[in-house]
């Protein structure tokens, strides 16, 4: 009885809420100019420099973030010890802050004006309004992603099998690299995959601590902002379709990790 | 017998050494200058920079168009959340899929290519003009992008929970006599309700810190149509530090007191369902 619920409306629904419209969006304005504009746009150095730039910042917070997490999920999961609601509580404290009040901190510590500024400008070190200012950023906004998806699975898992290696002799990384990592690699990659979907992507943080300099503290999301916000609109869509283009495949990535969860 | 020597597993110290560490110098330290700083300030002056009338047009903005967003991708979402657990039709792992898709794409793609499809020459806006329906750089607009990056919230929530409903429950009910509408609400709504309401709770935190997609399509106004992280950002592009930080505090003590809400309803939904 419960299918004879008016169905077809409510997929309609589904679909142009989940966003098919906008994706569709960034494609048609990017080539709005012709491919020879959408090539030349994505061609562009200061394009070529937000590629790097962004694949840097990724490159070094995805694989700190995943060490984080492999460590707290094995501190908060195979051991009992006061206070761990709490640190599991602090883990998430990055999910709802808001990314410009995230940025906006590094940049009262490490700014002109912040509490190492004097000090960091008598040794001729920049963090904000440089690379580091904007890797520090996007670590901050990708902090508890694969802890997140580890600390649930490993805490369902529990402690036996680790335990039975070791009283069978073998020592703590060879239980960790054949018994822990085996079990929880498809979830490990799931993790990976959100926190790389976010390093790429990030713009409010990144935009406090940038400066927006163009070709050298610009990462991708950046600099689709400043061509759109000097009406190269098919430009900012071309490298926009870039980054859509990411969010699809992170799409395909995830949908496929999560049977292999399943 | 100490709890020490029963552990047989090795690497706590260094693993929860790290853990603190890491957590202490990347997230503890960086909020709490926000804090410190703000204590400088002394009273009287924080609550004239808390309490201004564009802040206070901007907290208006904020959790009015949140709370908007919320409440509709909480119908919406379960909605969507029913329809994917319950039916099975073509193309529905790839729907399923799309869900996410507000998660996955960057705020700043999200944000041009909704100003592009709902300014006065989009696609959805020409249609929207001639029934005098203005969206793009109105407080409409922040609505409509806060609605679009909240969506996978309440479905993520919802799902799961829906799943474990079983359809036998429902059959009770009727060969009980129930009618559809008082199994609905007796027996379906009891169960996804704590879901949904987590899930609204998640949509709205996320969205009251929501950036990137609002600056395109609000056209950031003063007193208008300025969301309050926008407004932070452009009292640190004035370098006037202390004016963002005390807004800033007030957003992490909403931040702070949202998250303790969500876990509470977590745990309480863990220990009715467990």
């Amino acid at each position: 009885m419960l299918s004879s619920l008016p169905q077809p409306r409510s997929r309609r629904l589904a679909t142009e809420e989940s966003g098919v419209v906008p994706v569709a969006a960034v494609f048609a304005e990017a080539l709005k100019d012709g491919i020879g504009t959408y090539w030349a746009a994505l061609k562009d150095p200061d394009a070529i420099a937000a590629i790097r730039l962004t694949a840097l910042a990724a490159a070094i917070s995805v694989p700190l973030n995943l060490l984080f997490g492999l460590a707290a999920a094995w501190s908060i999961t195979k051991f009992t010890f006061p206070g761990k609601n709490l640190l599991i509580t602090l883990i998430d404290l990055p999910f709802a802050v808001s990314p410009v009040v995230a940025g906006m901190t590094f940049v009262l510590l490490f700014g002109a004006q912040g509490w190492f500024g004097a000090f960091l400008a008598d040794h001729d070190i920049k963090i904000i309004f440089a690379v580091p200012g904007i890797v520090l950023a996007t670590v901050f906004v990708t902090f508890p992603f694969v802890a997140r998806e580890l600390i649930p699975l490993m805490h369902e898992q529990g402690v036996e099998t680790e335990e039975a290696a070791i009283i069978l002799g073998a020592n703590g990384w060879q239980t960790f690299w054949r018994v822990t990592l085996p079990n929880i690699k498809w979830a490990l990659l799931y993790g990976v995959i959100l926190c790389s979907a976010r390093a790429v992507g990030e713009f409010g943080a990144v935009s406090v601590v940038s400066g927006h300099i163009r070709g050298v503290t610009t990462t991708l999301p950046l600099h689709v902002e400043i061509l759109y916000n000097e009406y190269h609109f098919a430009a900012a869509f071309a490298v926009a379709s870039l980054l859509t283009l990411l969010a699809l495949v992170t799409l395909v990535a995830k949908s496929v990790v999560e049977r292999e969860i399943r | 017998m100490s709890a020490r020597q029963r552990r047989v597993l090795p690497g706590f110290g260094s693993a929860l050494g790290f853990t603190l560490t890491y957590l202490s110098l990347l997230i503890l330290l960086p909020l709490a200058t926000i804090f410190v700083r703000s204590a400088g300030m002394g009273w009287s002056a924080f609550w004239s920079a808390v309490t201004g009338p564009r802040v206070m047009a901007s907290y208006g903005l904020s959790f009015g168009a949140s709370g908007i967003a919320a409440a509709i991708n909480t119908m919406f979402g379960v909605l969507v959340a029913w329809v994917l657990v319950r039916y099975s039709f073509p193309g529905k792992r790839v729907i399923d899929a799309m869900v996410d898709l507000p998660f996955a794409l960057p705020t700043a793609v999200a944000g041009i290519a909704l100003t592009s499809l709902y300014s006065t020459h989009g696609w959805i806006g020409s249609r929207l003009e001639p029934l005098g329906i203005k969206v793009a750089f109105t407080r409409l607009g922040v609505t409509v992008a806060l609605t679009f990056i909240g969506l996978p919230f309440v479905v993520r929530t919802v799902q799961p929970v829906l799943q474990d409903l079983e359809r036998e429950v429902e059959e009770a009910a009727a060969s009980l006599g129930a009618s559809r509408w008082q199994t609905f609400r007796r027996v379906i709504l009891p169960t996804f309700l704590p879901a949904a309401f987590t899930g609204f709770v998640l949509a709205f935190a996320r969205a009251i810190g929501e950036y990137g997609s609002i600056v395109f399509i609000s056209g950031n106004m003063p007193m208008r149509t300025e969301i309050t992280p926008l407004l932070i950002m452009s009292k640190l592009e004035q370098f006037d530090y202390p004016g963002a930080t005390a807004i800033a505090v007030v957003m992490l003590l909403v931040s702070f007191t949202l998250l303790l809400f969500i876990n509470l309803l977590q745990a309480m939904s863990r220990r009715r369902f467990a």
